[in-house]
């Protein structure tokens, strides 16, 4: 029997659970238990950045990733009725056929490259007057002086995002459905005019007009 | 102390997992979250190879693939959810058009 140190253990067991979870979120069909498996996924890999004295990054990791996108993942799932896409069937039937092939095939390259690394922690060695490496005191410093333009490129891209969300997801209102019919009428013939879910709103429309 | 390739196997295998599930998965539910199953074993390559070196900032690109992955996440369910309204499906091989 090999002994191997408890840091190891602690890494094989949850590189294990990642993997299983990670498996388990691609052969699910419905997507909540997918949903389920991958947080499983993202708590185990926060488990291994405190193995790799990232404790900040693996708070975030829980927190923003386990937490807060996966809840919208779960919340939308939930918003859409999905359970009917059970048992619809796949169209396209060689995918399944190939993946396992380019599945093996990808996996022994990345392996390959991956054992021809050999290198071995060094133990770390904080200099004196730095925080130690991967507290929010460390993270903070850089983030706020020399990575500071990244970060606020960030903001705007997440502000972005926000504002592109909300104009995606909302609904048309019926004032807005007419204007859209009317372009839709203007350009092409009046009988080919509007498509199906505009009409929808329309017909609403008209109904409460009655 | 944990070798650094045993890090990179891990993600590796999480990486090839991911691709494989956005191969075989056809609800684009699913195909979204095997895609951010892809970004965290990208970031737990950054803060391993962050560790090894000894420097801060893999941690700091992680953060920021976590800022964009948030942006992103928000956005694709949004367009999900527009396509469904509009389609009644999440099958992606029923959503080959772009126009209604």
């Amino acid at each position: 029997m090999i002994e191997l140190p408890i840091q190891q253990l602690i890494f094989l067991f949850l590189a294990a659970l990642a993997v299983f979870a990670a498996f388990n979120v691609i052969l699910q069909r419905n997507p909540i238990y997918s949903a389920l498996s991958l947080i499983i996924t993202m708590c185990a890999l926060a488990g291994t950045f405190l193995l790799l004295e990232a404790q900040f990054v693996a708070a975030m990791q829980v927190i923003v990733y386990a937490g807060a996108v996966m809840v919208l993942f779960v919340f939308v799932i939930m918003l859409l009725n999905v359970r009917t896409e059970e048992a619809r069937q796949d169209r396209v039937k060689y995918l399944k056929l190939v993946t396992p092939l380019l599945f093996v095939a990808l996996l022994a390259e990345v392996f390959f490259v991956a054992r021809s690394v050999t290198t071995t922690p060094a133990p770390l060695v904080t200099p004196a007057g730095e925080h130690p490496f991967g507290t929010v005191e460390a993270i903070g410093e850089a983030m706020f002086s020399s990575y500071l333009f990244p970060f606020e490129a960030t903001s705007v891209l997440i502000l972005m995002a926000m504002v592109g969300a909300l104009v995606l997801a909302r609904k048309r209102t019926a004032q807005e459905a007419e204007t859209l019919g009317k372009i839709i009428e203007d350009a092409n013939q009046p009988s080919l005019a509007p498509a199906s879910p505009v009409s929808e709103l329309e017909e609403n429309k008209h109904e409460l007009a009655a | 102390m944990v070798p650094l390739s045993w890090y990179l196997a891990l993600s590796a295998a999480l990486f090839t997992i991911g691709v494989a599930g956005v191969l075989v998965q056809r609800n684009v539910i699913s195909i979204f979250m095997c895609i951010e199953l892809m970004l965290n074993s990208v970031n737990l390559t950054l803060i391993a190879f962050s560790r090894f070196l000894n420097q801060s900032t893999g941690q700091l690109f992680v953060f920021i693939v976590m800022a964009v992955a948030a942006a992103e996440a928000a956005v694709g369910l949004a367009i999900i959810i527009s396509v469904f309204r509009n389609r009644e499906t999440l099958s992606v091989d029923e959503e080959s058009l772009l126009k209604l």
